[in-house]
């Protein structure tokens, strides 16, 4: 087989999982065309990256959260809540910024959890009970904003989180000398884990690509990791933000791909009535999956309000659209049990490209909805007609 | 009683290759009560889903003469306008619906488009009244009991001016008083000039209320019994059901060494909450270390509840009784205890609730017991593969890599996909649950061959079948199940094809 047949079968076969690489790259090639370049320019992907994150962790957890069948619609006012409540502690109760954020965090926790118990215990469908939630939490949110409106937030620690980034620790022809640092590991571990990971393949003769495919996939992700962090590196560096998302991303990818866990999670999702025939502890994966949905939307509360400074009481408001809309356009599938963490982030990514690059056209907002929704649509049927062709 | 209401000549029928009718004839006279017999599988739900034109028309093979006429139904309303009318095992009622909406379902009382429902309530007392149900038209069906909903399928039925009404198994899920009451009403609509079809796998019910009986075997007609010629008896059903060459695929056990018993149930029952009803009823029956059990029964006998039911419980029924695992008394809250405790079952529908079909064959092998390889909850992904490969290699699984999806293999190695799954598990007991249907007959003797190395190992099998020759040709010891009871109990030398068809259809 010569390299371009081999390309050719290799993206007819994968079209799932590349399509939206495909994707990306071509809105934001197009953006960057249409604006001149500026879409692609340090300052705005850096913004881009940033205005994504609080978006990026709830798409994470409503990965895993559809991937089991179910769907968590109180997300967005969740985590505008337990935003107001983390200012609250920080501003009005004078609690230390390193005790609030596990706090904000446990609280995320067990109200997810609450909300799996009402699922897998109770039996309320999720919409359902997940509707209830969002009513419940918008009214919260009101509550305790109620009195004094917006909360400023004055923790300098706490807002660094939204708005700081990573020090530089020298510039280096005006980049910023960190950065190029982690993006070189980070090549480096890349290209390590893919050849260790083809080197076990081939020990088990099972089918890899050759030699020239791997050599140029290779070349090709370097050059984007080595893009973005040339981009970052001209700007602040890496953001908090970025960095933070980044590590929630790196543990769920290995939470669901490599542990017992994350194999439970993808049975129960891909035929429920065999994992509780193999073992599987139903109840308990929803509980858990809830549980950790509970913990990023507070962690996304967290993100927001530090993004702004303050809490406000319209924060939340439709969060948990963009984070569905993010893990649908990433791959995930309403059918249960396929869909990566990967692949709803660079969903989440499509999303805010298209938002930023809109803007930089200056589109107006009654577009930009409309052709979101329009996107959503397309990548929910690109979906069905190649699991179609599969079938 | 002379002219024919229907017959159904040279019926062919296949799915995907397969044969399910072979040049069936089937003749029906005018008001009698023609009860169709035969083993699962036999072809009798294929053959009335011909009639009554759920396979249309030209997806079969033959002719249908209904009235003196040749009958093309493309679609159910077809055969619905005719006055043929089927009744479902399972029956196609509403639960939350009223019985005067239920009986008028589809076929609504309506004055220019509008639904008259004063007129259909009328309407419905009389066909409540036809089928002798006593009960307010307004009651949701959901409050009757199977009997009386029965009867209002009935009823439904005879509000479409029914000619032809086609019983399957109508009482299978019914106690003796409410099957009784029901044999009755089919009587009386006889007198009324109502012919009527009747499947069923009682075969005293057959004995009392048959005309005739037509017995189907491997898609093919075998006899019709005349009953006013005092031809229809338990002798010579079960003979014509059965008489099957029974092919010696069977692989030999040489040396038979049965241990203590490693499962014992007394007194065992499950009740199911859904149905309402007991689905096991007071099971005593226990297995030996070494020993391969057959369980025998025809379709709906609580073999496959009595496996869930030990396999802890998965569907939430009502248990009683005692439940012993080597001797000790147990009481499972959820499959992963029995399967702690040494108890796995490979499930009847292996695409339905036994395989993760998206997934590939490595994560379907090690899904059970993932810890074992998971040091530290993280899976070590090369034991993984070489368990998966093992299990590839020793049961022959016909697949390009264990990273193959399962969806994409044949039954056959689907099913060893199953069966390693469970071994690796290490079970002492392993239930199987028709582990040979639908496949063929090579995969069919390697996983004889399977069973008999796993026996010689020292695991005890437990194996459900509604295959009389391999219940016959592997078993050691055979219970018998019908209505959810033990029927019987025999030993492989003293079993044979016709005493298990007696046990199974009483």
């Amino acid at each position: 087989m010569n390299f371009f047949t081999e390309a050719r079968s290799l993206l007819k076969v994968n079209i799932r999982d590349y399509g939206m690489y495909i994707a990306l790259f071509v809105i934001m090639l197009t953006f960057s065309i249409m604006t001149d370049g500026l879409f692609m320019s340090s300052r705005n992907i850096s913004n881009l990256l940033d205005a994504t994150g609080y978006i990026a962790v709830l798409a994470v957890g409503m990965t895993l959260v559809i991937v089991i069948r179910h769907i968590d619609l109180s997300v967005g006012f969740a985590a505008g809540f337990m935003g107001a409540i983390a200012a609250i502690l920080l501003s009005q109760m004078g609690v230390p910024f390193y005790l609030t954020i596990p706090i904000i965090l446990v609280l995320g926790i067990v109200i997810g959890m609450f909300n799996g118990v009402l699922v897998a215990s109770i039996g309320i469908p999720s919409f359902v009970s997940s509707l209830a939630g969002m009513l419940i939490f918008r009214g919260a949110l009101l509550q305790v904003t109620e009195k004094t409106g917006t909360i400023i937030v004055k923790d300098d620690n706490f807002n660094a989180i939204g708005n700081g980034y990573l020090p530089a620790i020298a510039q280096i022809g005006g980049l910023n000398l960190l950065a190029l640092i982690i993006g070189a590991i980070t090549i480096l571990f890349f290209i390590y884990s893919e050849a260790s990971k083809r080197r076990q393949k081939i020990k088990y003769k099972f089918e890899v690509v050759s030699n020239q495919i791997f050599v140029v996939k290779m070349l090709f992700v370097s050059a984007i990791i080595a893009y973005v962090t040339w981009i970052l590196a001209g700007y602040n560096g890496f953001s908090w933000t970025v960095v933070i998302t980044l590590a929630v991303v790196i543990i769920y990818h290995f939470l669901t791909t490599r542990t017992v866990l994350g194999r439970h999670i993808y049975a129960v999702g891909s035929n429920p009535e065999a994992a509780h025939l193999s073992g599987i502890n139903v109840k308990k994966i929803t509980y858990i999956v809830f549980g950790s949905m509970g913990m990023l939307s507070a962690l996304s509360g967290i993100l927001y309000t530090s993004r702004l400074q303050s809490a406000t009481t319209t924060a939340g408001t439709l969060f948990e659209l963009d984070a569905i809309a993010a893990a649908y356009v990433g791959g995930v599938s309403a059918a249960g049990g396929v869909g990566k963490v990967t692949g709803s982030i660079i969903g989440a990514l499509v999303m805010a490209s298209l938002s930023s690059g809109m803007n930089l056209l200056g589109v107006g907002i009654s577009y930009q909805y409309m052709i979101r929704g329009a996107v959503l649509a397309l990548a929910v049927i690109f979906d069905v007609m190649t699991r179609k062709k599969r079938g | 009683m002379s002219e024919n209401i229907l017959e159904m000549r040279n019926i062919s029928k296949s799915f995907t290759g397969v044969k399910a009718l072979s040049d069936v004839n089937f003749q029906v006279a005018k008001g009698e009560i023609h009860c169709l017999i035969g083993e699962n599988g036999a072809g009798k739900s294929t053959l009335m889903k011909v009639l009554s034109g759920v396979y249309p028309y030209g997806t079969y093979e033959g002719d249908i003469i209904y009235e003196g006429n040749v009958m093309n139904f493309s679609r159910i309303s077809d055969s619905v306008k005719t006055g043929i009318v089927i009744i479902y095992q399972e029956l196609a009622l509403f639960p939350d619906l009223s019985v005067y909406e239920n009986i008028f379902a589809g076929n609504e009382v309506k004055r220019g488009g509008i639904i008259d429902w004063n007129e259909t309530i009328i309407k419905s007392r009389e066909m409540l009244q036809k089928v002798k149900l006593n009960v307010n038209p307004e009651t949701p069906i959901r409050e009757l009991g199977v009997g009386k909903q029965q009867l209002v399928e009935i009823a439904k039925a005879l509000s479409k001016d029914v000619k032809l009404l086609i019983l399957d198994e109508p009482t299978a899920a019914l106690n003796e008083n409410d099957s009784e009451n029901l044999l009755e009403l089919l009587r009386d609509l006889r007198d009324q000039g109502i012919t009527c079809i009747m499947i069923s796998h009682k075969l005293k019910e057959v004995i009392s209320i048959a005309d005739k009986a037509t017995v189907l075997r491997d898609g093919k007609t075998i006899c019709t019994l005349d009953g006013a010629k005092g031809e229809i008896t338990e002798s010579s059903i079960i003979k014509n059901m059965v008489g099957r060459d029974i092919e010696d695929i069977y692989p030999k056990r040489p040396d038979k060494k049965f241990g203590s018993p490693i499962l014992e149930v007394k007194n065992w029952s499950a009740y199911d909450q859904e149905l309402g009803r007991h689905v096991v009823k007071n099971v005593d029956m226990h297995v030996n270390k070494g020993e391969i059990i057959g369980i025998a029964g025809l379709m709906g006998s609580g073999r496959t509840e009595f496996a869930l039911s030990v396999f802890g419980n998965p569907k939430n029924y009502k248990l009683e009784g005692e439940l012993l695992v080597d001797g000790k008394t147990r009481s499972f809250k959820h499959t992963s205890d029995a399967i702690h405790a040494g108890i796995a079952y490979v499930t009847e529908d292996r695409k339905g609730d036994g395989l993760f079909l998206i997934q590939d064959i490595k994560s379907n092998v090690t899904v059970a017991n993932l810890k074992q390889i998971s040091p530290g909850g993280v899976v070590n992904e090369n034991e993984e593969v070489q368990v998966a490969s093992g299990y590839k290699n020793s049961m022959y699984i016909k697949a390009s890599s264990i990273e193959q999806t399962v969806g994409n293999l044949s039954g056959g190695n689907q099913q060893k996909v199953s069966l390693g799954k469970w071994l690796f598990v290490g079970p002492k007991l392993l239930i199987l649950d028709e582990p040979t249907r639908g496949i063929d007959v090579g995969a069919k003797f390697e996983i004889y061959t399977i069973m008999n190395k796993l026996i010689s190992e020292g695991m005890s099998i437990i194996m459900i079948s509604s295959e009389l020759g391999e219940v016959l040709g592997m078993s050691d010891r055979i219970y018998i199940m019908a209505e959810g009871k033990i029927k019987g109990e025999l030993t492989a030398e003293e079993a044979d094809q016709e005493k298990i068809m007696h046990f199974a259809t009483q």
